[in-house]
């Protein structure tokens, strides 16, 4: 559970959240939604310690991630930004294999290995394993780096736009395997834009604008033609296409 | 691993070369066993140390600096060292040497940061910025302690710093170089953090790596073995460069894996231009700061050149 109590914070000295308050549920797949420059990344890296909230506070099972020391926070809880990119020559079994990091220290045993071999097949990596990143296609790397968190094995899990650059049997395959982990019992925080996948992947939304939460509930609550033309502020229809909501503009 | 091993068998021969290459020819009595142990042994143990050192630094920085086109002599290490050690001599005179290391050392770190701190605000889609950077602030650095040396009657001293050799090592005078072995092997235990502040601030501190200790680690070893390099036998470029590019090309760069083979390389070339240098112009010596000039920019534009088209920086 992802507590998150009147949260603000600043971009370069501009304010960018404002008094956010949202409770994350584990066992859900939670989508971040809003328009461009709403604050959902600010609020993602806010969440991951990555930024420093200007005031309030975040919490995961109780405990303020603020002050944890890093390497627990890192086997706790697992972000990947949105267009990370990796200088370094590795390979994608390597680049999974530090997702053990937190708990290994670097040396991997085999039950480390096993769970990079389950994030590597989990992902439909397992042929690529042995390739240098730099040889492979940006939607091949982005699957590597969401298979780095997995490996984490953490209690949240926070994805900035993980669909960036894939296809779309592999934009149904991170999604399921969000919602396996969310089964599983994880709290799951995907930054969302495409509204369809939300409505159909996700367990609950918080669609935020400039830098407030707007609407927050049940897809079936939160993806209607009024909230979404609000909150977009453009006219937006909303279909029931074969029991899932379809969103037009 | 086929590669360590060849080129540990090629250190080995490397080795035997230099015992037995000079002007005086080694003979088995006590005189041979003298030459080797106050001049030979120690002129191939400083090429070595000089060598692994500064391939490891060389590394070490590309990861800190996310980019594989800088090196301690291409981004103002170097070039802070020396100014260093041209203001501690002004200041100091006839100072104690541990003293002019501390100097080179603490200016070395300074400078780094400096080259640090202005990279992280370059944009990173354009890597080959950050060389550019470097250069241009080594250059600066450099111009400064060249007015210096040449104000105060200095520049002859300067030239020994700037131009790598090891016609002078003998025992007694090259022992600091330990140090950068020393701080070379430290690298070994850090190496998998390096890697992992390589992926970057952020993806570090999701893998809960203390980042702020990694990178002022990093900066610390960098420092050490440049000034110590530079105090103690000069500067001599492009081995930090070179290296890790050839291997980052064999092998990836999970230093984990791959840092034995940039320290082994790195010594191999080294010493194997140490003794070029010393067969070039028989009986005579160049310098192998000139050799390494030479094939070093040759082998580094070769990388440029063919590097793969995408992915890289």
């Amino acid at each position: 559970m992802i507590e998150i109590r009147s949260l603000s914070a600043k971009l370069g000295g501009a304010p960018v959240l404002h008094d956010i308050d949202a409770t994350i549920a584990p066992g859900r797949v939670t989508a971040l939604v809003g328009p461009n420059g709403a604050g959902k990344s600010t609020l993602l890296a806010v969440i991951g310690q990555l930024l420093k909230a200007s005031a309030g506070s975040v919490t995961l099972d109780g405990a303020d991630l603020s002050d944890m020391p890093p390497p627990e926070r890192a086997r706790r809880l697992a972000i990947l930004r949105q267009n990370t990119t990796i200088t370094p020559r590795l390979t994608v079994a390597d680049l999974v294999g530090f997702g053990r990091y937190p708990h290994s220290g670097g040396r991997l045993d085999d039950a480390d290995l096993r769970i990079v071999d389950a994030c590597l097949a989990e992902l439909d990596l397992s042929a690529l394993a042995g390739r240098h990143l730099d040889t492979i296609s940006g939607g091949q790397r982005q699957r590597a780096l969401i298979a780095m968190t997995l490996a984490q094995t953490p209690r949240a899990l926070l994805l900035d736009e993980p669909l960036n650059n894939l296809d779309l049997g592999h934009v149904r395959r991170v999604m399921e395997v969000a919602r396996t982990r969310a089964r599983a019992g994880v709290a799951v925080v995907v930054v969302l834009h495409d509204l369809s996948i939300a409505a159909r992947f996700a367990d609950a939304l918080i669609a935020l604008k400039a830098g407030r939460v707007f609407a927050a509930g049940r897809p079936d609550e939160v993806i209607t033609g009024p909230t979404l033309s609000a909150l977009y502020d453009t006219p937006i229809d909303v279909h029931e296409v074969a029991g899932s909501r379809v969103v037009l503009t | 691993m086929r590669a360590r091993a060849a080129i540990a068998a090629g250190l080995v021969v490397l080795i035997a070369a230099s015992l037995f290459t000079g002007v005086g020819s080694i003979t088995a009595d006590a005189e041979g066993l003298w030459l080797v142990a106050v001049s030979r042994a120690p002129r191939t143990a400083a090429a070595l140390l000089a060598g692994a050192g500064l391939a490891v630094a060389g590394v070490i920085m590309q990861m800190l600096a996310r980019n594989r086109f800088v090196e301690p002599t291409t981004a103002g290490t170097a070039q802070a060292a020396g100014l260093g050690l041209v203001v501690v001599t002004l200041v100091a005179p006839g100072s104690a040497l541990w003293l002019k290391m501390l100097a080179a050392t603490a200016a070395a770190l300074v400078g780094t940061a400096g080259f640090l701190a202005m990279v992280r605000r370059l944009p990173p889609q354009e890597p080959l910025l950050v060389p550019l950077t470097g250069l241009v602030y080594g250059g600066i650095l450099g111009a400064a302690t060249t007015f210096l040396a040449f104000e105060r009657d200095l520049l002859q001293f300067l030239d020994i710093w700037m131009n790598g050799e090891f016609s002078g090592v003998l025992l007694g005078r090259y022992e600091f170089l330990w140090a950068a072995g020393a701080a070379s092997a430290l690298a070994f235990v850090y190496a998998g953090r390096f890697t992992i502040a390589g992926l970057g601030e952020d993806a570090s501190l999701n893998l809960g790596l203390r980042y702020g200790q990694v990178m002022a680690l990093g900066l610390a070893l960098v420092s050490v073995i440049t000034a110590v390099t530079v105090v103690t036998v000069g500067m001599i470029p492009f081995v930090g460069l070179v290296v890790p590019n050839i291997v980052s090309r064999l092998r990836g760069d999970n230093l984990s894996a791959t840092l034995p083979l940039v320290a082994l390389s790195g010594a191999a070339l080294v010493l194997a231009c140490d003794i070029l240098a010393r067969l070039l112009r028989y009986p005579y010596e160049i310098p192998v700061g000139t050799v390494l000039g030479v094939l070093g920019a040759g082998l580094f534009l070769w990388l440029l050149h063919g590097r793969p088209a995408h992915g890289r920086g």
